[in-house]
């Protein structure tokens, strides 16, 4: 018995929102990078059930998945570097007190 | 892999030669070589731009992921012309003491970004569209983040990376959507043009993409980062930001409409109506609280990105040159400001409104230039500007947007009251102690030169838009 490709989806899905929600919500940056993962990981999901359910004869979205998780991994890099950098200067780095620019 | 797809790709293969050569000189060079890597750097790039304009051979390598068509060099083009300006302006800044040992970084990260803009622009297929937008926006958080001692910098790199991983999220889950339902014949935008279809995933997908997009463009809902990061990066880099990096996504935008979403132009035409009105009126009310002069300018580019969406709604081939030819006028005279801006700010660490009171008794010359900018963002008459705003609208209303257009030109009266406040202060302010007298190195009177020819001479002269006009095409 296999599961349903609904169930992947809804998956997915709840994980999208929570890190939307996360990243919201967060003062941490840190947790908000963590947020960042959520989505894309929920992204990297929706591409790999898409292909296995609906277009098995084709690789494109196992690609997809591929590629957006190595970029994922760049775009954490630069980030975190960029956070040192902020706790290098601050001292902190919840972003309810790295507020130097405001309206 | 043969020549042919060398061709194709030749601006692509250029700004990878330049990378690789700008490693290996600044790994490699003597002390006074290094001195020369900021002559090197621009006139290779120079080089390049020029050879970007010489007609190129049209179609599609890779299978399909990569198209190259003529309306693309024009794209490339005005964004080669965007980024010699930021080269020749940011001279001065690079060579003070606490950037002068790791200047090569800039050159290389600015060319990278704009290798990813490229490749963005002249995609065929979803992954080549999304691995570029990431090339063009992981580099531009380095470079925002560029002055590892400024808080303000780090603080808007932190900003900046956040935000960008944020929408780039929402971008791949509307294309990871978009691929449910429509992907058996792969993400190629030509095929999934014909698939495409108002269903609701499909939409949703649709949504998700936009906003993804909207947040690279800082259109009014998606701004709230804008400010703080062209305020935090140091000056040259904002006018990078402003002008090159929000053309790249316009006209990536553009592209994956017209090609992709055609079929569904009933859907984001309200969309983008909707974003316009926004945008427009909340960038002109914002920038005129602001007494900062990078975060004014932060608004009025947001405003500006209003009226490029404006001539996009039109859809048609008329709407697709306005919108390169305003870019294209809006590159000279923001750049401009910037580059007067940045001149200033490296003399005196002053960027204030308040603070250019009295400019003209000190540095006639300087506040002369930025007054015929500002009027040229504003849209005065004899200079391009007008011809740019008047060119937009004239799309728009072609296509009988007749309440956008009224709104738009309302607040193109409303602009001209926060540019005048600008061109007041430094006229007409008195001050006891305004800005010292500051001697314009050469490369930056070199930009400065260009970007004012540009502001002059691309209304008046025909050639121009007509140029651009011969290889635009529309929605359908």
């Amino acid at each position: 018995m296999s599961i349903p490709m609904e169930f992947y989806l809804v998956v997915s899905t709840i994980m999208f929102f929570t890190g939307v929600y996360g990243f919201i919500t967060r003062h941490n940056m840190l947790a908000i990078l963590m947020s960042l993962e959520l989505i894309l990981n929920a992204v990297n999901v929706n591409f790999v059930v898409f292909n296995r359910f609906l277009f098995p004869g084709q690789m494109e979205g196992m690609f997809f998945s591929i590629f957006s998780i190595g970029v994922a991994a760049a775009e954490t890099a630069v980030a975190i570097a960029i956070i040192i950098n902020v706790f290098r200067n601050m001292k902190k780095i919840d972003t309810s007190e790295v507020k130097n620019m405001k309206y | 892999m043969n020549i042919d797809a060398i061709l194709l790709m030749r601006t692509e293969f250029l700004l990878v030669f330049q990378i690789i050569f700008l490693i290996i000189y600044d790994l490699f060079a003597s002390k006074s070589g290094r001195k020369g890597l900021d002559v090197v750097a621009c006139s290779l790039f120079i080089i390049s731009t020029v050879i970007g304009f010489f007609p190129a051979t049209t179609g599609s390598a890779f299978g399909g992921m990569f198209v190259a068509d003529a309306m693309n060099g024009v794209f490339k083009s005005v964004l080669n012309i965007g980024v010699i300006l930021v080269f020749l302006q940011s001279k001065t800044w690079l060579n003070n003491e606490y950037t002068e040992h790791k200047k090569a970084e800039v050159y290389i990260l600015i060319i990278s970004t704009l290798l990813g803009m490229d490749l963005m622009i002249s995609s065929g297929h979803f992954l080549m569209f999304y691995i570029g937008l990431e090339l063009a926006s992981l580099p531009l958080a380095g470079l925002i983040a560029y002055n590892k001692y400024s808080s303000e910098s780090v603080e808007a790199g932190a900003k900046f990376i956040l935000m960008a991983a944020f929408s780039s999220g929402m971008l791949l889950f509307g294309i990871s959507l978009l691929y449910g339902s429509t992907g058996e014949a792969g993400l190629y935008f030509d095929t999934m043009r014909n698939v495409i279809a108002p269903r609701s995933l499909q939409l949703l997908g649709m949504v998700f993409f936009l906003s993804g997009l909207a947040f690279k463009i800082s259109l009014v809902p998606f701004h709230l980062w804008t400010a703080d990061v062209y305020q935090g990066a140091p000056t040259n880099i904002t006018a990078f930001l402003s002008v090159v990096s929000k053309g790249a996504a316009v006209f990536a935008l553009m592209v994956v409409l017209y090609k992709v979403f055609a079929n569904l132009f009933d859907y984001w035409e309200y969309i983008i109506y909707g974003l316009v009105v926004v945008t427009i009126t909340v960038g002109n009310l914002f920038a005129m609280r602001q007494h900062n002069m990078k975060r004014f300018l932060a608004f009025s580019s947001i405003s500006q990105a209003g009226y490029i969406m404006l001539g996009m709604l039109a859809g048609t081939p008329a709407g697709m040159s306005s919108v390169v030819y305003y870019i294209l006028v809006y590159t000279v005279s923001n750049v401009g400001i910037f580059a007067v801006v940045s001149i200033l700010e490296n003399k005196s660490g002053k960027h204030d409104i308040g603070d250019y009171s009295g400019l003209y008794k000190t540095n006639p010359k300087l506040s002369v230039a930025m007054m015929l900018f500002l009027f040229s963002l504003a849209g005065i008459p004899p200079f391009a500007g007008f011809f740019s705003k008047f060119f937009i609208f004239m799309a728009a209303a072609q296509m009988s947007y007749y309440v956008l257009v009224f709104v738009a030109l309302v607040n193109t009266v409303i602009s001209l009251y926060y540019y005048l406040l600008v061109v007041k202060a430094m006229f007409i302010t008195p001050n006891d102690e305004p800005i010292a007298y500051v001697k314009t190195d050469f490369s930056s009177k070199l930009g400065l030169a260009i970007c004012l020819s540009g502001t002059l001479l691309l209304g008046i002269v025909s050639y121009f838009y007509s140029y651009i006009q011969q290889f635009a095409y529309g929605l359908f």
